[in-house]
């Protein structure tokens, strides 16, 4: 589904990402953590293809299209959705007119009608009850004066709206506290399925406990510096991450 | 003076007339030198030969001019063609309140103890424009509504120039008094009809009792050889609320002078205002509140969006009096530049001489917010539509206060044509 191919990035003449490859099929959920500042966000920020970034080298391609040039909305329209570390807060658009503008401009997008008015608001009830999501919350103008959590749950009650192909979680459990973040991880993982994708982006291994990955990849200064298994998570969170900035500076 | 031949004015309002021509020869129209005109000119509105009275009658069709009445709901109606009133558009009343003409008001024995006490009194007698429409004006709308009343619905007070004149000048005069505990709602509207010039200087002088509320809304969407400056002078006594909304997205040159007057305490003055121009449009808001009593507030909240080579001032000044002490005055003035070309000035204007006061402005001029844009592109809104829901939320926090419902959503409406858009809902 998404293929990464030795993609580096700059923002502002200074280098980010040197040379990251990863390969992402349907149906996986692939983890990436690593140390602060290592380059994780960036990553999530080129794949929904923020222009601040330069890519300097290197493709990002979702199903075989090669995804230069491409705004985010057609990212978004080609199933690519990014859950923001820091949602940002838009006084006076209330959520449920937030989510029937992306829906259907998405919607035209592709050359269909406008989501009748009945379908959408059963749509919103059903993905809110999924995410144990007060009614008067939707009518509550986006992201602003939210928690923390609440803005969380939020990015995925988008995402569930918007069923997107590639889900990208970036820090979703940074702070979360244990109850919020198992709302959040079961709200993800009903949305698994063999035909969608998830990468999960975190520093700590305790969101992966209940969002289990397939594969899990250690980003340091801009590359992946090992890939494994879910019990690399375990390492990790073991030993640190200095043995692995010590084995990659080997 | 010539014009009162055609009416029978009383003694006074005659000298009242000639005191204020007086002032206007005096002074002349306002120039580029003076402060408060430092950036809008009224050069090329002086070349035009402006006729001051239209030679004949004209009349309308509603069904021509119904689109800029707020027709979905029911309302009074004080509806003037080339400054003449058009009983054939309006609904006045008498039942309890006085919903009505200035030119009777202004003759009639029955009005003139409140004409003594009201006419021209807190309107300013320096103000050469002021003055200008106090010597020519001899229509207008004239609205009393007693102790405890409130009309049944809401007052529509427009102005139509039809065009037959070449270009013409309008001098309208409101005369608004609103006694204790008394409540009303006002919406106003001047509209050209075609493209001939025109030029308004209006005067409106509001008297709030003590613990009235007025809630007046400005709708000034009036095609592009339009001009309008507004004086509108506000008297507030104690425990009155005074909202003035104004809604600027037309005209080619509009100036908006809001003065308030607190003369009592506990009284709340607010002054809310959505600006969105494109083309070469100038609107100069200059706003005034003299805190005279303590204990009172004062909110103004301004935001405007400017596009293309359209020009805006903000002016908002504050005199808080040495005895004027737990003033709260916020004032607040944002604005986003949609175009290199466009420019605008922002100056806030703080005269504090009392100690125990609560007094804050803030301006701030910028673009969309880049961040903002990319979260709803992500979300798979175009750019085009983002930055039109961002700037419509921008401004959508002033709308939040409109109390008629239909307005609300017309002005929702007007906001998303103005952007160019269609958000398929209303905020």
């Amino acid at each position: 589904m998404l293929k990464i191919k030795n993609l580096h990035a700059s923002i502002d003449g200074k280098k980010i990402l040197k040379g990251i490859n990863l390969e992402v099929n349907a149906g996986e959920v692939h983890a990436i953590m690593g140390p602060n500042g290592s380059g994780k966000s960036t990553l999530a920020s080129v794949i929904a293809g923020k222009e601040d970034f330069e890519v300097t080298q290197g493709s990002v391609e979702m199903n075989g299209e090669d995804l230069d040039d491409t705004s985010p909305e057609e990212r978004a329209h080609k199933g690519i959705f990014l859950s923001f570390q820091y949602p940002i807060e838009i006084p006076g658009v209330s959520v449920t007119n937030f989510m029937k503008t992306a829906i259907n401009e998405s919607r035209k997008a592709k050359g269909m009608e406008d989501m009748p008015a009945n379908v959408m608001l059963k749509l919103i009830r059903e993905k809110a009850e999924l995410l144990d999501i007060d009614r008067k919350f939707l009518s509550r103008s986006l992201n602003q004066g939210f928690s923390g959590g609440e803005k969380k749950r939020n990015e995925i009650f988008q995402m569930a709206m918007l069923e997107p192909k590639l889900a990208i979680l970036d820090e979703t459990d940074s702070g979360l506290d244990i109850d919020a973040l198992r709302i959040v991880a079961n709200g993800v993982n009903k949305l698994r399925s063999d035909d969608k994708a998830t990468i999960v982006i975190t520093h700590y291994q305790r969101l992966l406990e209940y969002i289990v990955p397939d594969f899990v990849h250690v980003i340091h200064d801009g590359k992946i510096v090992k890939s494994g298994g879910k019990e690399l998570a375990l390492e990790l969170e073991d030993k640190g991450y200095d043995w692995l900035k010590q084995e990659a500076a080997i | 003076m010539a014009f009162e031949n055609d009416v029978d004015v009383e003694h006074s309002i005659h000298d009242v007339r000639m005191a204020a021509m007086k002032n206007f020869e005096t002074k002349g129209f306002p120039s580029k030198k003076e402060e408060g005109w430092k950036y809008t000119s009224l050069n090329s509105l002086q070349k035009v030969d402006f006729s001051i009275f239209p030679k004949e009658e004209n009349a309308l069709e509603y069904k021509d001019v119904k689109k800029y009445f707020l027709h979905e709901i029911d309302t009074y109606k004080i509806v003037f063609i080339d400054g003449i009133y058009s009983s054939y558009l309006s609904e006045t009343t008498h039942d309890g309140v006085d919903i009505c003409l200035m030119s009777s008001a202004l003759t009639k024995p029955m009005y003139k103890q409140v004409i003594d006490v009201y006419f021209n009194k807190i309107a300013s007698k320096d103000d050469s424009l002021t003055s200008l429409n106090t010597a020519f004006s001899r229509e207008g709308a004239y609205i009393y509504i007693p102790k405890n009343k409130m009309p049944k619905k809401p007052i529509e007070i427009v102005h139509f120039a039809t065009g037959n004149e070449a270009s013409l000048m309008l001098q309208p005069r409101n005369l608004i008094v609103v006694e204790e505990n008394a409540e009303l709602q006002v919406i106003e509207r001047h509209q050209s009809l075609t493209a001939n010039e025109v030029l308004t200087n209006s005067v409106t002088e509001i008297f709030a009792a003590k613990s009235a509320i007025v809630d007046y809304y400005k709708i000034q969407n009036d095609n592009a050889t339009a001009n309008l400056i507004d004086n509108t002078y506000i008297d507030q006594k104690d425990r009155s609320l005074v909202k003035i909304h104004s809604f600027c997205f037309g005209g080619k040159l509009t100036r908006n002078n809001l003065n308030f007057y607190q003369n009592g305490e506990h009284i709340d003055s607010t002054m809310k205002g959505v600006t969105i121009l494109g083309d070469k449009q100038h609107v100069d808001h200059h706003t005034l509140v003299h805190h005279k009593q303590p204990n009172c507030e004062s909110h103004q909240d301004y935001k405007g969006i400017y596009g293309e080579n359209s020009t805006g001032v903000f002016n908002g000044k504050i005199i808080v009096d040495k005895i004027a002490q737990k003033t709260d005055a916020f004032q607040q003035n944002n604005n986003i530049l949609i175009s290199d070309r466009a420019t605008i000035n922002s100056k806030p204007q703080l005269e504090i001489f009392a100690d125990d006061v609560k007094c804050s402005h803030g301006c701030t001029i910028g673009q969309l917010d880049e961040d903002a844009l990319f979260y709803l592109q992500t979300r798979g809104i175009p750019e085009k539509e983002a930055r039109a829901l961002l700037m419509y939320a921008f401004a959508n926090n002033v709308l939040a206060s409109v109390r008629i419902p239909e307005l609300k959503t017309r002005i929702n409406k007007l906001i998303a044509k103005k952007l160019g858009v269609n958000l398929g809902f209303d905020i």
